[in-house]
């Protein structure tokens, strides 16, 4: 629920700063080293507090991502190429790549503005506030309700026997599948990612539409302006850094989907992560280094995703204070 | 100008509810239906009978909760340290705990395997104990950013300062300090992240299937591929724990340091 996070600058400027001691005055007059428990004094063991966070993150996190991007930089023999990079241009893996991406991109773009309308509708709409309590506890629910269990859920719904597919046939005679819906297809995973996507942007951009302070509104009314002037000049340039912050954050959330789309599709639809997934568990197609350059391919895209998105909520915050 | 009843947003509300509501419905359902012809809970009763549910829920069950507590262990003192005497490694210490977001797990893991496997310098993944501890770091690695936000936040709502000088001119130890005046003043924060730990990583599917575990992920796929009945309620059931675990961790995270426990909950599940 990266919903409830609020990130920090990255500017990390002088972590060095403790360690950078006053150095131990030593004056003409007076050459003998200051004594051992003065200098240790001087350098500061605070620092050390941290070591065993450093250590295990250091052990766990930063080794074995460096190990891959430098996995991703050579060849069997361990020397340094750009193969495995060049490789990722394989049609197959190419092929994997866009479709992992147009299907973000489906389900962010879906989640923003269904969650724009629904979060318009539910905070600013003049719905009693209870509406509002009751939408934002069901979304911090169902933003963690994903992987395996949601699968299980939407084809119990709408899988080929699911109850709204079949009462829909039933009572009004409607095929769904006839009518060219499929659950395990391309428009159906959108449709299922939209459940975790849909509470995901109402609980971010809640904070947004909060913002918009009702002066604007009034002073734009006094002025005459419409209720449609207003948006187009007032509340969308204000929330438009915020909407595509939440879009890119949608976007990271979709990519990194791999458990609702394994336990839907099988192994037979090849997004990124189900792609990487394979390779680790069956040893197939084996070249590791290959492996490494798809890893490293994934976290580039997340990467700068999380970027972009890290600064388009500097500029958001502008207007929230 | 005289407000005139909401119609528009009244009607986008009650679509966007019953696309919430209606996949639920629908499960629930669904899930009643395993008895040809009646409905009974015939399908929870099976899978609460299955001793594979049993083992691999006990499995995963232990596995977050060791990763709560060595996420606690890890976190608090260092969440503690910055706060008190190096703010200016803050922005490090942020940023590494908010690396994970950046990487998925399927990544996380490969790096693992290759790090720790066998014929590594570390192989950890060559003893069962050793892939077990594997799996809980990888839980604790990916819990770390809420875990550090919920523990921070903590700290900022106490004067950890006063509460230390306060400790120590009284005589406390560093470790007395922050086992017995920092550690229960932000245990509701704690208790806060660990219950995002915990629906984060019980039904959590990629790690212990990469790393041939027995737990709970695992299992939810292979029956959904053999059975049609008990996923679904195994769907409500985890629909129902994620719910406790949100209301949970909101109750813990709103409560003020000192507030009393009017009835006082325990810890577990």
């Amino acid at each position: 629920m990266p919903a409830s996070l609020s990130f920090p600058g990255l500017a990390s400027k002088g972590h060095n700063m403790t360690m950078n001691l006053s150095a131990p005055r030593t004056d003409a007059q007076d050459t003998s080293p200051p004594p051992l428990s003065a200098r240790i004094a001087a350098f500061g063991w605070d620092w050390l507090g941290i070591v065993p966070f450093l250590t295990f993150a250091l052990l766990f996190l930063i080794g074995p991502m460096l190990y891959l991007i430098l996995g991703a930089f050579q060849n069997a023999d361990g020397s340094f190429t750009f193969d495995n990079i060049l490789a990722l241009s394989g049609a197959n893996i190419v092929a994997s790549f866009s479709l992992s991406i147009r299907l973000s991109l489906l389900s962010a773009l879906m989640g923003t503005l269904a969650g724009l309308v629904l979060g318009q509708a539910v905070i600013l709409g003049g719905l009693p506030q209870w509406v509002r309590h009751a939408f934002m506890t069901f979304s911090g629910v169902a933003s963690n309700f994903a992987g395996v269990p949601l699968a299980f859920a939407f084809i119990a719904t709408l899988g080929r026997l699911g109850l709204v597919t079949v009462l829909l046939r039933e009572l009004f005679g409607f095929n769904l599948y006839a009518a060219g819906f499929n659950l395990f297809s391309f428009v159906g995973l959108a449709v299922v990612y939209l459940y975790f996507q849909l509470p995901l942007m109402l609980l971010i951009i809640t904070p947004a539409l909060d913002g918009l302070k009702s002066e604007w509104r009034e002073a734009a009314e006094i002025l005459g302006a419409t209720r449609r002037q207003y948006w187009r000049m007032v509340g969308l340039p204000v929330l438009t850094p915020s909407i595509l912050g939440c879009f890119l954050l949608l976007f990271a959330n979709a990519f990194g989907t791999l458990a609702t789309v394994y336990a839907l599709m099988g192994s037979g639809f090849d997004v990124v992560p189900v792609v990487l997934f394979q390779q680790i568990r069956g040893n197939v197609l084996y070249n590791p280094n290959l492996g490494y350059a798809l890893a490293v391919g994934m976290i580039a895209i997340m990467a700068v995703t999380n970027i972009l998105y890290l600064l388009l909520r500097k500029r958001a915050e502008r207007w929230q204070k | 100008m005289k407000k005139p009843f909401p119609i528009v947003p009244t009607i986008i509300a009650l679509i966007a509810a019953s696309y919430f509501i209606i996949p639920l419905i629908a499960t629930f359902y669904f899930s009643l239906k395993m008895t040809r012809g009646t409905l009974s809970f015939a399908a929870y009763a099976s899978v609460f009978q299955s001793e594979e549910f049993l083992k691999t829920l006990g499995y995963s069950t232990l596995a977050s909760l060791a990763a709560i507590v060595m996420g606690a262990v890890i976190i608090v003192p260092t969440a503690y340290w910055v706060r008190l005497k190096l703010p200016r490694l803050r922005p490090l210490v942020e940023f590494i705990s908010l690396l994970p977001l950046i990487v998925p797990g399927v990544v996380l893991v490969f790096g693992y395997i290759r790090l720790f496997g066998s014929n590594s310098w570390l192989p950890m993944t060559n003893s069962d104990q050793g892939t077990n501890l594997l799996l809980v770091i990888g839980y604790v690695i990916m819990s770390m950013p809420y875990m550090f936000r919920a523990v921070d936040n903590g700290m900022a709502a106490i004067d950890i300062a006063t509460l230390t000088e306060a400790a120590e001119s009284l005589g406390a130890s560093r470790l007395r300090t922050i086992s017995l005046v920092i550690f229960p003043n932000v245990r509701a924060a704690i208790i806060a992240g660990s219950f995002l730990t915990f629906s984060i990583s019980l039904g959590e599917f990629v790690l212990p299937s990469l790393l041939n575990r027995p737990a709970f992920g695992p299992y939810l796929v292979q029956l959904g591929q053999d059975r049609a009945y008990e996923p679904a309620a195994l769907a409500i059931m985890s629909f129902a724990f994620t719910w406790g675990c949100m209301v949970l961790m909101q109750a813990f995270a709103t409560k003020k340091p000192g507030q009393r426990w009017l009835p006082r909950l325990s810890r577990k599940i």
